[in-house]
C-alpha cells in the first residue's frame, strides 16, 4: 500500500461530506412531506463495474443501507448485458422495479453515470420515496393486493434524463400514471439536482487528490470496512444461534408467516440462514432479495452502529436459504409491505438470534411496525377527496442498560410522527386520544417501552379505512426472561358496534360513516431479563404515573403496593416473589 | 445626545465554567475585565465576585447587561421547579410521545425524560377543532379541581395547553383566570402565550420550559438586584434572550423560556457587532471551546435567527433564536485508531472532567487539545501550572503508544494527524451548516473566538476556501461583549398561509406595520433610551405542496406579489439550481423584528493602549518550536503588547490571557483599527 493511515482517513471523511451534502440537497429541496420531513430518501456513491457501496449519506432511511448497491449492481449489468440502453455524460437513469434491487414501488430510484477522462469513473444514485406511483390505493400500501400491478407502474431503468434534459415522453408516460402528478415535477428535479450536487463536489475531491489516489482509497477503505465488520463478528463466540419471528397474516390469507434463523459464527463470517421460512405468499407481505440483505445489514449496524457505511462492511456477512420463501419473492407477486413490515420481522429475527450471545448490545424486540392506518374519503365540506396517513411508533425492547423507550419510531426509518393538530387542519377528523398505551411493556428487569393509544373520529362525509400494521397476533418477543410486549390493537367503532378485523392488524377499505371512530393501539417493546428481578421502587414509580396497574404490578412483578400514597408492601412482595 | 452612551456600562456573562465581564466607560475610553469562577448554584456570586475583580463602583455605573445560564442549566440537566401541566382531556401524554423518534439513527437504545412527570399531567373536558370552533365547553370545575390537585402536590407552576388555542385561545384564558384565583403566585403559562402556532409537541414543549424555569429565573433575578441594591447600584439590569436582544430584569420571567442558549446568541452578536464595525458584514462565527464547538451565520451584519431550534433530543423551544449550532465536542473530542486501523476524532469527549491529558485532572485519552500541546502550538510551559503534574513526554508518550503504534507514525506525526483529520471533520461540519442556511462559506470571512477558535481558524479556513479570519480583541470574553453591544430585539411572526397569487395588495404590509406598532409599544415600556428603532422584514415561503420553507429577506414592508415572486425565485434558484416557473408559491409567514438600537460603543480600547509596545519586536515574548509540515522555530507574539499598526507573516504565534492565535506559514496576519486580527489566507483549497 501506498496511502497513508491519514490520507485514507482524509479521503473517507471527503466521500462521506459528498453524500450527506446530496441528501442535505435533496430533503431541502423536495416536494414530498414523505422525503422532505420523514428523510425518507437515501444518497450515495457506488462502485462503476459492480455498483458496490462505496459511501452513502449517514442521513439516510436505514432500510437503504443495503438495497442502493443492489438496484446499482442490477443496472450495471443490465447494461452489460444490452438490456438497458448505454449511458451517454448528462443521462439519469430511473427505476423503481422491485425486483431489480428495490423495495416497494414507491421507493424510485435515479442513477447517473460520474465520467472522468471519458470513462465512468463510478454511479452516484439515490432513491426517493414518491407519496404515490399508480396502483389500486393512494400512496401504494394496499393491504390485499395480489399481484404487483395492482400496487403500481412499474419502471425498468430508462434514462428519464438524457444528457442532462428531461425526457418529457417518458415523463409524461409517468405523470399520466399517478395521483397528485402535478407536484411530481418538484420531487424529480430536486432528486437530480442531488446527484448534480454530488458530482460536482466528487469532481472537486478528485482534483484536489488526484484520481488515482481516491481510486487506491477506495479499495482500501472497502477492505478495512471488512476488518472492522469483523472484529464485531469475532465479538459473538462460535456457534448457532436460533430464532423465529412472526408476520400476522398477508392481508389476503389469514395465516401467519414465519421468518426461520440460523446464524451461524464460523471464524470471520457470520452466515444468517433463513432456510425454513415461509412461501411466498398471495398478499403484499413479500419481501424482495434486496430488502431481505437490507434487512440483515441494518439490523447488524443497530447492533453496532460504529460499522462504516461499505460494501466491505457486508463482506463477512453470508446471507442463505432465502430461495423459494418468502423473502425472496418473484415476479408478480405483490410487494408493498415488504420496506414497512416484513424488513422489521427480519431485523426483529436478527436481535432475538443475537441477543443472548451480544446481551449487552442487542436489546429485546421493538415494537416493530410502521403502524399504517390510511383514511381515503370525500370531505363535503371542501368538496374534494383525502387521503390520509397516520403513521405512528410503539414501544422499544428493554435493553442491558435501561427500558425501552415509549412511542419511538420504526426500526426501518428516522421520521417525526404529525402532529396531531395538523391532521385536524388537513382532514376532516377530530381524535379524542392521543397518548400512551399503559401496560403495553413487556414485563421485566428493564420492561419495555410503550405503545401509542390513539383514537379518531370521522368529522363528516364518507371514508373508508385501511391498515397495513403488524404485531396483532404476537406481542414483540421478551428476552432473557422478559416477557412479550402488548399486541397491537385495531377496532372500529361504528356506531355503538365494534368491529375488529378479521387479519386483526390488517384490512382493506372499512367503511365509516360520520361519528364512527376508529381506535388504535400499538405495540409495547419485549421485556428484558427477569421482571421479579425488578427493583421494586421502579415498578411503584411506573404504577404512581398509570403507566401499570396495581394488579399488573403484582401479576406481572410480583410486587405488592398498598396503601395511599402507595407504598411497596416488602413482605408481601417478598412472598410474592418466591413463588 | 450623541452617538456616545454616557456612563459606564458593563457586560457580564455567566458560563459554565467562567463568569465574564467587561466594563466599559465611555466617558473616559477605561476598560475593565474581569474573569472568575461560575458560581452555579447561586449565579449571583460569580457576578458579585466579577464585579469586584474589575473594582467596579456600583454607584457610578448606568446598566448591566447579564447573560445568564441559569433556564439553559436548568432544562439541560432538568433540575426544574415542580410544575403541573392542565390539557385537553386525552391528551395528557403529548408531552411524553412527542414525535415518533428515536435518538440516534442506528442503535435501538436510548431514553427520553418529559419535562413534567405523568401524575403532574391532567387533563380536562374541552375541545376546540382546527378552525377554532369550541365541540366541548370548558369544565371550569374540573380546571379547578386539577388546579387545586397540583397546587396539594407541591407545583410552584403550571401549564395550560389546549388543542388548537393558537385557533382560539378563549379556553386557555378562561382556564388561567380560573387558576388566577387559586395559584400561590403569578407562575401560570398559557400555550399560546410564547408561540401562537399549531403543532401541539413543540407549542407544549415549548410553554413547559418557560413555566419550570419561571420561578428559578424569577428568584435568580430577585436575588441579583437585591444583591445589586445593596451595593448601591441605582441603574437597570437588562438580561440577554436567545434571540441576541435583551429585556429588562423586571419582565424577563414573564417569558423565561426566551433566555434559554441566550449565552451563544450574546457571542454571536459580538461578533456581529465587531464585524460591521470593521466593515465584515459576512461571517462565520467559530466558538470552540472545551467542551463544545459553535458555528453561527451571519449575513448582511445579522445573524441567522431560527424559530425551531431543538435544544437537544426532543426538546424543541421554537422561540425565535439566533441559530447556533454545536458542530463538535471541542478540545476535550477524543482520538483513537478503530479496529479498520484508521484514526478517528470524536464523537467521544473527555468533557471538562477528566478532560485533556494535558489538564492534569486523570485524564488519559489523547484529545485535539493535547495534540496542541504535543505540536507545540499550545505552550508546554503551562503544563508547569497544571496541578496533576503532566510532563509534554507523557502526553508524547500517549500519542506514541495509542495512537503512533497502530498508525506507523511517532508521537509528532500522530499528533498532526489528529489535528489535521478534526480540522478536516470540523470543516465539513461547517460546511454543512453553511449550505443547510443557503450559504456558499467562501463569501464569509471566519471570526473566530472561544478559547480553541483561533488555534484551528486559519487551517479551517484554508481547507474551506474561507480569504480570511477575523480574531477580535478579546476573543474569549465575547460572549461578555455581546451583552455591552447587544441591542433591544422583539421578533415576531404571523402566519398567513395563502397562496402568493391569492395574497390581498395591502395585507403584507399591514401585517407587519401591526408587528411594527406591537414592537414600538414593546420597547417603550422598557424604558431603556435607545437611538433609534431598526425594523427587518422577511417572509417564509415555499412552493405549494412543499413542507420546507425559504427566507426571503425584503428591502421594505410594502411589497407587490410580482416583485415578490421575482424575490422567492432567484432566492430558491440560488438555494437549489431548480427552476419551477410552472408551480404557484405560498406565503407562509410573514416575520418582522423590531430593534431599538443602542448607542454605538468604541471597543479599540479592549486592549489597553498603554500596554502597547513600539515595534512588532519589542512585543516577541520568545520563540519555540511549533510543528506544521516541520518544526518551526516560531516567533511567540504578547497580544497586549502588540503595535496598533503591524504586519506579521506566519508561522508565528500570538498569545493572550484567554487564547491562542496560531498563523499558519504563508498565511499574513495584520491589524485594524479595533484592534482586531485579520488573517489573509495564503492558498486556499
Amino acid at each position: 500500500m501506498t496511502l497513508d493511515a491519514i490520507t485514507l482517513s482524509v479521503i473517507q471523511a471527503g466521500l462521506q461530506q459528498v453524500c450527506d451534502e446530496m441528501d442535505l440537497s435533496f430533503s431541502r429541496a423536495a416536494f414530498s412531506p414523505v422525503i422532505a420531513e420523514a428523510n425518507d430518501r437515501s444518497d450515495g456513491i457506488y462502485a462503476a463495474d459492480d455498483g458496490a457501496l462505496i459511501a452513502q449519506g449517514a442521513g439516510g432511511l436505514p432500510v437503504f443501507v443495503g438495497t442502493m448497491q443492489y438496484s446499482t449492481r442490477t443496472l450495471v449489468q443490465m447494461i452489460r448485458d444490452g438490456q438497458v440502453a448505454t449511458p451517454e455524460p448528462g443521462d439519469i437513469y430511473i427505476v423503481n422495479d422491485p425486483y431489480l434491487g428495490g423495495t416497494h414501488l414507491m421507493d424510485v430510484r435515479f442513477a447517473m453515470p460520474f465520467y472522468r477522462n471519458g470513462e465512468i469513473f463510478c454511479w452516484l444514485s439515490n432513491t426517493g420515496h414518491w407519496p404515490d406511483t399508480g396502483g389500486s390505493v393512494p400512496g401504494g400500501f394496499s393491504a390485499s393486493a395480489t399481484a404487483v400491478e395492482q400496487e403500481g407502474l412499474r419502471l425498468p431503468p430508462v434514462r428519464l434524463f438524457k444528457q442532462g434534459k428531461l425526457d418529457s415522453e417518458i415523463y409524461s408516460i409517468i405523470t399520466s400514471n399517478i395521483r397528485v402528478a402535478d407536484q411530481r415535477i418538484g420531487d424529480v428535479k430536486a432528486q437530480a439536482a442531488a446527484l448534480l450536487v454530488g458530482e460536482q463536489r466528487l469532481g472537486e475531491l478528485l482534483d484536489r487528490y488526484g484520481d488515482d489516489i481516491v481510486t487506491e482509497a477506495i479499495d482500501e477503505l472497502r477492505s478495512r470496512a471488512a476488518i472492522q465488520m469483523t472484529s464485531f463478528v469475532r465479538e459473538i463466540p462460535e456457534g448457532t444461534y436460533h430464532s423465529k419471528a412472526w408476520i400476522d397474516s398477508d392481508g389476503v390469507v389469514n395465516e401467519p408467516l414465519e421468518i426461520c434463523l440460523a446464524v451461524t459464527r464460523t471464524g470471520d463470517r457470520l452466515i444468517f440462514d433463513f432456510s425454513g421460512s415461509s412461501a411466498p405468499c398471495a398478499g403484499p407481505m413479500n419481501s424482495v432479495q434486496a430488502t431481505t440483505y437490507s434487512s440483515v445489514y441494518l439490523a447488524m449496524r443497530h447492533i453496532f452502529p460504529e460499522v462504516p457505511m461499505s460494501a466491505g462492511a457486508f463482506e463477512p456477512l453470508e446471507i442463505t436459504g432465502i430461495e423459494g420463501t418468502f423473502l425472496d419473492a418473484q415476479y408478480p407477486r405483490p410487494v408493498s409491505g415488504c420496506a414497512a413490515e416484513v424488513s422489521q420481522r427480519i431485523a426483529e429475527a436478527v436481535f432475538a438470534a443475537l441477543v443472548a450471545p451480544l446481551p449487552d448490545r442487542v436489546t429485546a424486540a421493538p415494537a416493530g411496525t410502521s403502524g399504517n392506518f390510511a383514511l381515503g374519503g370525500h370531505d363535503p365540506d371542501r368538496g374534494r377527496d383525502f387521503v390520509m396517513y397516520q403513521i405512528s411508533g410503539g414501544g422499544y425492547g428493554g435493553n442491558a442498560d435501561h427500558d425501552g423507550l415509549a412511542n419511538g419510531c420504526s426500526t426501518i426509518g428516522i421520521s417525526k410522527a404529525p402532529p396531531v393538530e395538523i391532521m385536524e387542519q388537513a382532514f376532516p377528523v377530530l381524535y379524542h386520544r392521543y397518548g400512551l398505551h399503559e401496560g403495553s411493556g413487556g414485563a421485566g428487569l428493564h420492561r419495555g417501552g410503550f405503545g401509542l393509544d390513539y383514537e379518531v373520529e370521522l368529522r363528516r362525509g364518507a371514508a373508508r379505512a385501511s391498515f397495513v400494521m403488524d404485531h396483532g397476533r404476537f406481542g414483540p418477543q421478551g428476552v432473557l426472561g422478559g416477557q412479550d410486549g402488548t399486541v397491537n390493537k385495531v377496532t372500529v367503532w361504528r356506531g355503538e358496534e365494534a368491529y375488529v378485523p378479521e387479519h386483526l392488524s390488517k384490512e382493506q377499505d372499512i367503511p365509516l360513516a360520520p361519528g364512527d371512530r376508529v381506535h388504535v393501539r400499538t405495540p409495547g417493546g419485549g421485556g428484558y431479563g427477569d421482571p421479579f428481578q425488578r427493583p421494586a421502587d421502579a415498578v411503584l414509580t411506573d404504577v404512581v404515573l398509570g403507566r401499570y396497574t396495581v394488579e399488573q404490578a403484582a401479576d406481572l412483578f410480583g410486587v405488592v403496593l398498598t396503601g395511599s400514597p402507595m407504598q411497596v408492601d416488602a413482605a408481601a412482595t417478598a412472598d410474592l416473589r418466591r413463588t | 445626545m450623541t452617538d456616545q452612551a454616557p456612563g459606564a456600562v458593563v457586560g457580564v456573562d455567566v458560563g459554565g465554567t467562567f463568569t465574564d465581564l467587561v466594563e466599559l466607560d465611555q466617558a473616559t475610553g477605561r476598560v475593565r475585565l474581569a474573569k472568575v469562577a461560575s458560581t452555579l448554584d447561586n449565579q449571583a456570586f460569580g457576578v458579585l465576585n466579577a464585579l469586584t475583580a474589575a473594582q467596579v463602583d456600583l454607584a457610578a455605573l448606568d446598566l448591566i447587561v447579564h447573560g445568564t445560564t441559569t433556564t439553559t442549566n436548568a432544562v439541560l440537566e432538568r433540575k426544574l421547579s415542580k410544575t403541573g401541566l392542565i390539557t385537553t382531556q386525552g391528551f395528557r401524554d403529548v408531552l411524553e410521545v412527542g414525535r415518533r423518534t428515536r435518538p440516534q439513527p442506528y442503535g435501538m437504545k436510548g431514553e427520553f425524560t418529559p419535562l413534567i412527570p405523568r401524575n403532574l399531567r391532567l387533563d380536562v373536558p374541552e375541545r376546540i377543532d382546527a378552525t377554532g370552533a369550541v365541540v366541548t365547553p370548558l369544565d371550569e370545575e374540573a380546571v379547578r379541581k386539577a388546579g387545586q390537585e397540583l397546587i396539594d402536590a407541591g407545583c410552584e407552576a403550571v401549564v395550560v395547553h389546549f388543542l388548537h388555542s393558537y385557533a382560539n385561545p378563549d379556553h386557555e384564558q378562561r382556564a388561567a383566570e380560573i387558576l388566577a384565583g387559586i395559584w400561590p403566585n403569578s407562575h401560570i403559562t398559557m400555550g399560546h402565550a410564547l408561540l401562537s402556532e399549531s403543532r401541539e409537541f413543540e407549542r407544549g414543549v415549548t410553554a413547559a420550559v418557560n413555566a419550570s424555569v419561571q420561578p428559578l429565573l424569577d428568584r435568580y433575578m430577585q436575588r441579583l438586584t437585591d444583591e445589586l441594591d445593596a451595593g448601591g447600584y441605582k441603574g437597570d439590569v437588562l438580561v440577554m434572550n436567545g434571540n441576541g436582544g435583551m429585556v429588562s430584569s423586571r419582565r424577563v420571567a414573564i417569558e423565561a423560556a426566551k433566555t434559554v442558549m441566550s449565552g451563544p446568541a450574546s457571542g454571536v452578536m459580538a461578533a456581529a457587532y465587531t464585524g460591521r464595525k470593521a466593515g465584515l458584514e459576512n461571517l462565520i462565527t467559530y466558538d470552540m471551546g472545551g467542551t463544545s464547538t459553535d458555528v453561527a451565520l451571519i449575513r448582511d451584519a445579522e445573524p441567522t435567527v431560527s424559530n425551531e431550534i431543538e435544544i437537544e433530543y426532543a426538546m424543541p423551544i421554537h422561540v425565535p433564536m439566533v441559530d447556533v449550532r454545536t458542530v463538535g465536542a471541542g478540545g476535550g473530542s477524543v482520538a483513537k485508531v478503530t479496529p479498520a486501523g484508521l484514526l478517528e476524532v470524536g464523537p467521544e469527549s473527555a468533557g471538562a472532567a477528566p478532560g485533556p491529558i494535558c489538564y492534569g485532572r486523570g485524564g488519559t485519552e489523547p484529545t485535539i487539545s493535547d495534540a496542541n500541546m504535543v505540536l507545540g502550538r499550545l505552550d508546554p510551559s503551562r503544563l508547569n501550572a497544571v496541578e496533576g503534574g503532566v510532563s509534554l513526554n507523557q502526553i508524547r508518550d500517549v500519542f506514541a503508544s495509542d495512537l503512533g503504534q497502530a498508525l506507523d507514525l511517532d508521537a509528532t506525526q500522530a499528533a498532526a494527524a489528529v489535528i489535521r483529520i478534526a480540522n478536516m471533520k470540523m470543516a465539513g461540519a461547517i460546511r454543512m451548516v453553511s449550505i443547510s442556511l443557503g450559504a456558499d462559506p467562501r463569501d464569509f470571512a471566519l471570526f473566530a473566538f472561544g478559547g480553541a477558535g483561533p488555534l484551528h481558524a486559519c487551517a479551517l479556513a484554508r481547507e474551506l476556501g474561507i480569504p480570511r479570519v477575523m480574531v477580535p480583541p478579546r476573543p474569549g470574553i465575547t460572549n461578555a461583549i455581546g451583552c455591552v453591544v447587544a441591542d433591544l430585539r422583539h421578533d415576531f411572526v404571523q402566519t398567513l398561509n395563502v397562496p402568493l397569487d391569492a395574497l390581498e395588495p395591502g395585507r403584507l404590509a399591514d401585517v407587519f406595520a401591526a408587528q411594527a406598532a406591537e414592537g414600538e409599544a414593546l420597547i417603550a415600556k422598557e424604558n431603556i433610551e435607545v437611538r433609534g428603532l431598526r425594523k427587518v422584514y422577511s417572509v417564509d415561503m415555499q412552493f405549494i405542496g412543499q413542507t420546507h420553507l425559504l427566507r426571503v429577506r425584503l428591502e421594505r414592508p410594502d411589497i407587490d406579489p410580482a416583485t415578490l415572486r421575482t424575490l422567492f425565485e432567484e432566492a430558491y434558484f440560488n438555494r437549489f439550481r431548480v427552476e419551477l416557473a410552472d408551480i404557484r408559491a405560498n406565503v407562509v409567514n410573514a416575520n418582522c423584528s423590531v430593534i431599538g438600537t443602542r448607542a454605538e460603543l468604541d471597543l479599540s480600547s479592549l486592549i489597553d493602549p498603554p500596554e502597547r509596545r513600539a515595534t512588532i519586536e519589542d512585543a516577541v515574548m520568545t520563540r519555540r518550536k511549533v510543528y506544521f509540515d516541520a518544526w518551526h522555530n516560531t516567533p511567540v507574539y504578547w497580544r497586549d503588547h502588540l503595535p496598533a499598526q503591524f504586519e506579521i507573516t506566519g508561522p508565528a504565534i500570538i498569545q493572550q490571557m484567554d487564547t491562542t492565535v496560531l498563523i499558519e506559514p504563508g498565511d499574513r496576519a495584520v491589524s485594524d483599527e479595533q484592534g482586531n486580527i485579520l488573517v489573509k489566507i495564503g492558498g486556499a483549497a
